[in-house]
C-alpha cells in the first residue's frame, strides 16, 4: 500500500484508515479463523512426500493488497496486448513462419524447441486463440512500474485462490470491505465458460464443455474441482474420455455423450499416447485425431508452451510490435539470452548481479541469485552455463515491491508479485484483480507456493 | 445437461455404502459389546471374526483375539480395510472424487469426520469408551445423512446415493442377525430364557429398532419377532423387505425418469429377491435355518451391485453364472 516514494500510496488512505482500528490481537485472530475455515473447506494443494500425500493451504495473509484503479488500467490493457500478440505469434509459427523468415526470432529457438509441437502445423484453432486462459507473471520495480516478469500460456494455476480468497475476506473482514468500491472476481467461472463455448468446434449447438483433470492426486486438483464447478461442467479424467471416429466422448450411465470443449489441465506430452507420451493413461488415445479434423477444441491449444518459454519471453517486445505496431504497454524485465555471444558474454560478467534462470524449469527451481550467492554457489552457475548457455537467461535482480503483511513479528513488509489472469475467446477479458503472492519469509523474494510463499487478496478499486 | 458420468455414479454409489457400512459396524461392535458381557465374552470376539471371514488377515497382524485387538481391528486399524476408519477414509476420498458435485457441507462434514477418526488414540477405544466412540460414529454418519438429504441437487447422482444406501443397510441387517445366530446358536434350552431375550433387545436396539418394533408388538419378544421384524417390516426402514422395496423404487425411477438403457437386469434380481420376501414367513426361514437364508440374501445383493455396476459404471458384463466375463 506504499506508494512509489515508500510513502502510503493515496488510494489506499481509508483501507488503512479501517485496517488501523483493528489490533494486531484482532488481526490474528481473523487470520486463524480463516486459516481454520480453509483446512475445513479443503482449499489445499497437494504435496507429496515419500510416504504420505499431504494437503496444505496455501498461507493467507489478511492484509490486502490494494490497486488503484488508473494502475489497473494499465495492467489490464497491457495483458491483452500481450495475449493478443501470442495468439498471432503462435498462429504464425504454425503456419507461414513469417516473423521465422523475416527474422525477428530466431528460427532455431522457434523450430528446435521443445515445446514446438510439429503437429500442430496447419492445424486451424477456432477463433485463432491458442491461449484461452494466459497469466502474466508481474512485479513492480524500484520505479513502481509492473513489468513482466514471466508468461504463463500453458495451464496457468492459482486462479480458484483468488475468488476464495476474496469469500474468504468477505466473511473475516465485512467491516473493512463495505462501500470501498472493489470490483468482483466472483464471475470468473462463468466468463471463462463463455469464453470456451466461443472457440468450440463450428456449428456445433450447445457445446459440451468439460474440465480434464489428471485427477485427485494433482497438487492443483483443488483448482480443477472449483472451477468445474463454476462453470457448472463435469471433471473428467481420462479414463472417463473415449474417442471413436475421431470424435470426443464421455462415458455416462446411459453410454457414450459427445464432448465439444476440453478445458485440459495436464500438459501437451500426455494428452494422447498415439501421438505423444505413449505410456500417458492421463489423456485419451485418438484426441490428437479429433483435434486435428476440428471435432473438439482444447484449452489451452497443444504446443502453446513455446510462447511462454523464458527464451523466447525476450522477444516478446518484439513481437508485439511486429503484429500488431505497438508499442508494449507492460515491460519486460531486461533479459539477457546466453545463446547469443553478447548475452552470454555480458552474463559471464556480471554473475553477481544478475538472476540466473534456466529456461526449461518452473516453480523457481535451479535459479541462482547472483547478489545473494555464496562465491561457490556464483562459481557452480558459471559452470553450468558455460557448459549449456542456451539453457539459460539472465536478468538484474528485480527489487520486488513490498506489502504490509501480518507475521509474527508483527506488521511487516514483504515482497509481492501479481499474477492477472485473462480469459480469451473471440476477445480477451482480464479479471481485475489476480493472485498476489507474498514471500512470508523476511528479505526472501522466492513467492513461489512450493517454497514457502503464501497469498494475499487483491483489491482492485473501481 | 450433460449425462452423469459414470466414475461418478460408481463415487456417489459408494460413497453412500461406505458411510452406511461405517454406521453399522459401529452398531455391530456396540451389540457384540453388550453380548461380551457375559461369560462367554471372549469367544464372542473370535466369532466376529469368523462371520466376517477376517481371521486370516487378522492373524496377519496380531496375536490374540482379544476384545481390545479386535476392537482396534474393527475401528481404527488402517490396515484393515473393513474397519470403520478404512470405511470413513474411502467414503472421504469418493467425496474428494465427487466435490463438483456434492455439496460443500457434505465435503466439510465428511472431511472433518475423517480428520476427527485420524488424530483417535487405541486409549479412545477402551471398553468403558467404546459406546461413546460407537456412538460418536453413529451421530457423524447420520449427520453426514441428513445433511444429504437437506443439500444434496436431486438428480440422477440423487438415486444412485439412495441406491447404495439401502442395498448397504440391507446386507448390514442381515449381518446383524447373523451375528447374533453365531454368537448364540440357539439350543433348546436358552431360546426364550431371559438371557436370550435380552440379547434380542439389544440386537433390536443396535439396529435403532426397539422402539418401533414395541409400537407393532407391545408385549413379548421371541427370536421369531425379532426375526421378522429385521427382515420383513415394511415399514422399519432398516428392515430388508424395507431396503430391498426402496432399491427397486429408486431404480424403476432412475430408469424411467432419466430414460435409462441399462439396468433390466438387476431388476428382474430385485424382483426375484422381493417377492421372496413378501412370500416367506419367519416360520419359514427359521425352519430352514436363518443363517442360511440370510447368506442367500447377501449373495443376491452381491449379484444386484455386479449387475448396477455393469449396467452404469462400466464394471464387466456378467455372464449367466452371475461371474464377470473377461
Amino acid at each position: 500500500m506504499l506508494g512509489g516514494a515508500g510513502d502510503p500510496a493515496e488510494h489506499t488512505l481509508s483501507i488503512r484508515e479501517r485496517l488501523n482500528r483493528l489490533d494486531l490481537e484482532e488481526l490474528r485472530g481473523r487470520a486463524r479463523d480463516a486459516e481454520l475455515e480453509l483446512y475445513s473447506f479443503g482449499i489445499t494443494f497437494t504435496v507429496y512426500t515419500q510416504k504420505d500425500v499431504i494437503d496444505r493451504i496455501l498461507p493467507f495473509d489478511v492484509i490486502p493488497r490494494v490497486i488503484s484503479a488508473q494502475a489497473w488500467k494499465t495492467i489490464q490493457s497491457g495483458v491483452i496486448q500481450r495475449v493478443a500478440a501470442l495468439n498471432l505469434f503462435l498462429h504464425d509459427i504454425y503456419h507461414q513462419q513469417k516473423i521465422l523468415k523475416d527474422g525477428v526470432v530466431p528460427k532455431d529457438l522457434v523450430l528446435g524447441n521443445k515445446n514446438y509441437c510439429p503437429q500442430m502445423e496447419g492445424i486451424d484453432v477456432p477463433c485463432g486463440t491458442y491461449v484461452h486462459i494466459n497469466g502474466t507473471d508481474l512485479v513492480r520495480g524500484d520505479d513502481g512500474q509492473f513489468v513482466v516478469l514471466e508468461d504463463n500460456g500453458r495451464c496457468p494455476s492459482g486462479v480458484s485462490y483468488v475468488v476464495e480468497n476474496r469469500h474468504l475476506m468477505l466473511r473475516s473482514f465485512p467491516d473493512l470491505m463495505s462501500n470501498i468500491g472493489i470490483r468482483p472476481v466472483s464471475n470468473y467461472g462463468q466468463k471463462l465458460h463463455e469464453a470456451l463455448v466461443e472457440t468450440a468446434p463450428a456449428g456445433v449447438g450447445e457445446p459440451q464443455v468439460v474440465l480434464l483433470s489428471p485427477g485427485t492426486y494433482n497438487s492443483a486438483y483443488f483448482e480443477h474441482i472449483f472451477l468445474a464447478r463454476e462453470m457448472g461442467v463435469p471433471l473428467v479424467e481420462g479414463s472417463d474420455l473415449v474417442v471413436e471416429n475421431d470424435k470426443v466422448y464421455m462415458k455416462t450411465i446411459n453410454g457414450l455423450d459427445p464432448v465439444h470443449v476440453i478445458y485440459r489441465r495436464i500438459g501437451d506430452d500426455f494428452l494422447d499416447p498415439e501421438v505423444f507420451n505413449p505410456d500417458s493413461v492421463l489423456g485419451a488415445a485418438g484426441l490428437m485425431r479429433a483435434y486435428a479434423k476440428g471435432n473438439v477444441s482444447l484449452a489451452n491449444a497443444i504446443g502453446t508452451g513455446v510462447a511462454d518459454d523464458k527464451a523466447v519471453y525476450a522477444y516478446i517486445p518484439r513481437i508485439i510490435k511486429y503484429y500488431l505496431d505497438e508499442d508494449p504497454i507492460l515491460a519486460n524485465v531486461e533479459t539477457h539470452i546466453c545463446r547469443e555471444p553478447e548475452g552470454l558474454a555480458y552474463t559471464l560478467a556480471n554473475l553477481n548481479k544478475l538472476v540466473v534462470k534456466p529456461v526449461g524449469e518452473s516453480g523457481g527451481y535451479g535459479i541462482t541469485i547472483g547478489p545473494r550467492a555464496s562465491k561457490e554457489e556464483l562459481e557452480k552457475c558459471r559452470a553450468e552455463v558455460t557448459a549449456d548457455p542456451a539453457n539459460y537467461i539472465a536478468q538484474p535482480m528485480v527489487n520486488l515491491s513490498v506489502c504490509p503483511t501480518l507475521t509474527d513479528d508483527g506488521i511487516k513488509a514483504r515482497h509481492v508479485d501479481l499474477r492477472p489472469f485473462a480469459v480469451t475467446g473471440k476477445s480477451t477479458w482480464v479479471l481485475p484483480g489476480g493472485l498476489s503472492r507474498v514471500a512470508l519469509t523476511k528479505g526472501s523474494i522466492v513467492v513461489n507456493s512450493s517454497q514457502g510463499g503464501g497469498s494475499k487478496d487483491t483489491w482492485v478499486l473501481e | 445437461m450433460h449425462r452423469l458420468l459414470s466414475r461418478y455414479a460408481e463415487a456417489i454409489y459408494w460413497l453412500a455404502r461406505y458411510v452406511e457400512r461405517a454406521e453399522n459396524l459401529a452398531r455391530l461392535l456396540d451389540v457384540n459389546e453388550t453380548f461380551s458381557r457375559d461369560s462367554r465374552g471372549w469367544q464372542n470376539w473370535r466369532s466376529i471374526l469368523q462371520i466376517n471371514r477376517d481371521e486370516e488377515r487378522f492373524f496377519e497382524n496380531h496375536e490374540e483375539a482379544d476384545a481390545d485387538s479386535v476392537i482396534y481391528f474393527y475401528t481404527l486399524d488402517q490396515r484393515n480395510i473393513s474397519s470403520i476408519i478404512s470405511a470413513v477414509n474411502a467414503a472421504r476420498s469418493n467425496a474428494r472424487t465427487l466435490r463438483p458435485l456434492i455439496s460443500t457441507e457434505m465435503w466439510i462434514q465428511l472431511n472433518m469426520f475423517s480428520n476427527n477418526l485420524k488424530s483417535m488414540q487405541r486409549e479412545d477405544l477402551s471398553e468403558p469408551r467404546l459406546a461413546r466412540f460407537c456412538n460418536q460414529v453413529k451421530e457423524a454418519c447420520q449427520t453426514h445423512t441428513g445433511i444429504t438429504e437437506g443439500t444434496f441437487y436431486r438428480d440422477e447422482s440423487w438415486f444412485f446415493y439412495q441406491i447404495g444406501r439401502a442395498i448397504e443397510r440391507a446386507d448390514q441387517t442381515t449381518r446383524l442377525l447373523d451375528v447374533k445366530y453365531h454368537l448364540l446358536l440357539p439350543n433348546n434350552e436358552t431360546v426364550g430364557s431371559p438371557l436370550d431375550v435380552s440379547q434380542w433387545n439389544a440386537v433390536l436396539r443396535s439396529a435403532a429398532g426397539y422402539h418401533a418394533f414395541r409400537r407393532v408388538q407391545p408385549s413379548g419378544m421371541t427370536q421369531a419377532d425379532v426375526a421378522g421384524f429385521l427382515l420383513f417390516h415394511s415399514r422399519f426402514p432398516r428392515s430388508v423387505r424395507a431396503c430391498v422395496h426402496d432399491i427397486s423404487n429408486r431404480l424403476n425411477h432412475l430408469r424411467s425418469t432419466y430414460r435409462l438403457i441399462g439396468g433390466a437386469t438387476a431388476l428382474d434380481e430385485l424382483d426375484e429377491l422381493h417377492s421372496l420376501l413378501d412370500d416367506i414367513t419367519i416360520d419359514q426361514v427359521i425352519d430352514k435355518g436363518l443363517h442360511e437364508f440370510v447368506d442367500w440374501v447377501q449373495l443376491k445383493l452381491i449379484r444386484i451391485n455386479a449387475e448396477l455396476g455393469a449396467a452404469y459404471f462400466g464394471y464387466p458384463a456378467l455372464n449367466q453364472e452371475g461371474q464377470a466375463a473377461d
